[in-house]
């Protein structure tokens, strides 16, 4: 069946209540039946939770095969935990037939692509997937199709049943004996633990892997104790310098810099623009770089931001010290600069990620927000954008907040070159929709500006101020005048991943690749 | 033009590709491998062939590892390697004759 943005979802997917993707706030109104997790008693005081290694955490919660675990990706790349978890489930305890829900994974993983060969891992849920198990879901060796959803889009699922979670594990930088968990203060610091939260709350149980034990009470506490099964204490739960990076540097990359002036440009022609407006940005060169010249603008107007969200990094942490925006609430923390500052600088506090984007609760950060700012990897025509499979076809991104930014926002300003490599970024068809064209609303590239036609409002606010626009048709001809029309990707049937749109529906599908042969 | 030995143009940095042309046995022989080969690898074999038939290239090997050259890049790396591979790329390159 074809979904709103013209997706062919093949017709088993569409069982149990499943949809195809009918457009942006379809389920407005409707009434969700949450969840409940089956939970265990302490009743009789626990002196400390600590337990001896993981293997002994998990035979204490009834690990067994066929479980979900869940887990959190504040780590990022220096991330330690995913791996020795589920080395202990499979190789000590011998568990097999195991599902992964994790918020996010990346090349850190690249061990759980072994496991999925050899069919110990059945199924991947997941915002982020990458290097190697990107490769082998990709060719097929999942024996489900992985599910991907954006940040907001797990917790719906978690909260509606969707997933249900058997074990949940916090990677906690520092936790007491009894599993009151901080992102800060040991030696493997994350800041925000806000994607931990819902698991943490909707598990059956709940796992804390530390490295760095903290007296008791460990406050204010971002996973606290009374959800926590188990606290295990290990050598160490990640590298620290591939967990937060030094200072996010703005890019001198002259490119990113004229686009990033470009975004400002579009952002102070329109009426949500005044004191008090919200704002997030990701963290890639150009939309990075737009902190600075807001900046510039906020000063001209002599405006300041209200508050700002997201994934945090030091440059929004110094407008904050700076006073020129009023909150900074914050899911995740992306360098040092911003992992310091969380519950420490006036202003800055944690949120989880249903408060940040959960579409089905009663209202996320994201739909407060004026602006958001986006990269992508392809857009194409219809505005759909990509941010999970390459040009390729093969599984090397991840959707995190982008969907939900997007619908949430006023105004959604993707920025990207126009060509990278031989790539065309703005293209015919995108590979596969990640986020839908009707929740985009400007394009910035280093060749032109374009509006979605369905703003008409905000193509209006560029004109006013003067800012030239082209279609985003021409844009695309432009790309392909100087990288060439690509060929179209030649799929299997068989499907390796399904896109779940944040409402629960479907929004598209990811096929294995057919690799392509000259010799034919 | 006739391939006297091998010889290799480009690099195999991003935006470029590393072409090596060896002498061949008796027409062309094509190994292509891309970073872009989905989208690309028709259009990378069709821009090769054209560039060694526009040399008269009859005879030869050809390897490209390409990582997502332009069109114009591969043309360029591919006629470097040719003239090379008989030492003709120090002096008296056509160019505005064969190379334009």
């Amino acid at each position: 069946m074809k979904n709103a943005v013209g997706r062919e979802i093949p017709d088993f997917l569409l069982k149990d209540g499943k949809e195809v993707y009918q457009g942006k706030n379809y389920m407005d109104g409707k009434y969700l039946k949450k969840a409940s997790p089956c939970t265990r008693r302490y009743e009789k005081p626990q002196e400390s939770k600590i337990v001896e290694s993981i293997a002994d955490a998990l035979r204490q919660v009834g690990a067994k095969s066929g479980m979900t675990f869940s887990f959190h990706h504040h780590l990022r790349n220096g991330d330690y935990v995913v791996n020795m978890v589920m080395k202990s489930a499979i190789e000590e305890l011998g568990l097999d037939d195991l599902t992964i829900a994790a918020t996010s994974l990346g090349d850190a993983h690249d061990p759980i692509a072994d496991y999925i060969e050899q069919g110990k891992v059945v199924g991947i849920q997941t915002s982020g997937i990458r290097g190697r198990m990107g490769e082998v879901v990709s060719a097929g060796k999942l024996k489900t199709p992985a599910i991907i959803r954006s940040h907001g889009g797990r917790p719906r699922a978690i909260e509606a049943g969707e997933v249900h979670i058997d074990i949940a594990v916090v990677a906690a930088p520092t936790s007491d004996c009894v599993g009151n968990c901080r992102g800060i203060g040991g030696k493997s610091n994350c800041g925000s633990l806000g994607y931990a939260m819902t698991d943490a709350k909707y598990a059956d149980h709940v796992i804390v892997v530390t490295d760095c034990l903290v007296d008791f009470p460990n406050m204010p506490a971002s996973v606290e104790a009374i959800d926590v099964d188990a606290v295990v204490v290990v050598d160490s739960i990640g590298d620290p310098r591939k967990i937060a990076s030094a200072a996010a540097r703005i890019s001198q990359n002259p490119r990113d810099l004229m686009m990033a002036e470009n975004v400002a440009k579009v952002i102070a022609s329109t009426p949500w623009f005044k004191e008090g407006f919200s704002f997030q940005t990701g963290v890639g060169g150009p939309s990075l770089a737009a902190n600075l010249f807001l900046e510039k603008y906020m000063d001209e107007r002599g405006i300041k931001m209200g508050w700002a969200i997201g994934g945090i990094c030091g440059p929004m942490v110094e407008l904050l010290k700076k006073g020129k925006v009023g909150k900074v609430i914050d899911v995740q923390d992306f360098d040092l600069d911003a992992v310091n500052s969380i519950n420490q600088t006036p202003g800055h506090y944690e949120m989880s990620a249903s408060q940040y984007a959960n579409p089905a609760n009663k209202g996320a950060f994201v739909n407060k927000l004026d602006f958001v700012v986006l990269a992508a990897l392809e857009i194409d025509t219809g505005f759909n954008v990509n941010v999970l499979t390459g040009s390729d076809g093969v599984l090397r991104g991840a959707p995190g907040g982008h969907p939900d930014t997007a619908a949430g926002s006023k105004c959604c300003i993707i920025v990207t070159p126009l060509v990278r490599g031989r790539m065309a970024t703005v293209c015919e068809h995108v590979v596969t929709v990640t986020t839908p064209g009707d929740c985009v609303d400007v394009l910035v590239t280093d060749y032109g500006i374009a509006v979605n036609p369905l703003r008409p409002d905000l193509i209006e606010c560029l004109d006013n101020a003067g800012i030239p626009h082209v279609t985003i048709e021409e844009l695309k001809e432009k790309a392909y005048s100087i990288v060439g029309r690509p060929d179209d990707l030649e799929w299997e049937d068989n499907v390796v991943a399904v896109l779940e749109a944040r409402d629960g529906t479907i929004l598209d599908v990811v096929r294995k690749i057919k690799p392509l042969s000259l010799n034919d | 033009m006739v391939i006297n030995h091998s010889a290799t143009a480009g690099t195999l940095e991003s935006s470029d590709a590393l072409i090596t042309v060896e002498p061949g046995e008796g027409g062309i022989a094509l190994d292509v491998t891309s970073s872009v080969m989905n989208q690309y690898g028709r259009q990378i074999k069709a821009t090769v062939l054209d560039t060694l038939e526009r040399l008269d290239v009859k005879d030869a090997k050809v390897t490209v590892v390409d990582k997502g050259a332009l069109d114009c890049t591969l043309k360029a790396r591919v006629e470097c390697a040719v003239f090379r591979s008989c030492d003709q790329s120090a002096a008296n390159i056509p160019w505005g004759g064969v190379i334009k």
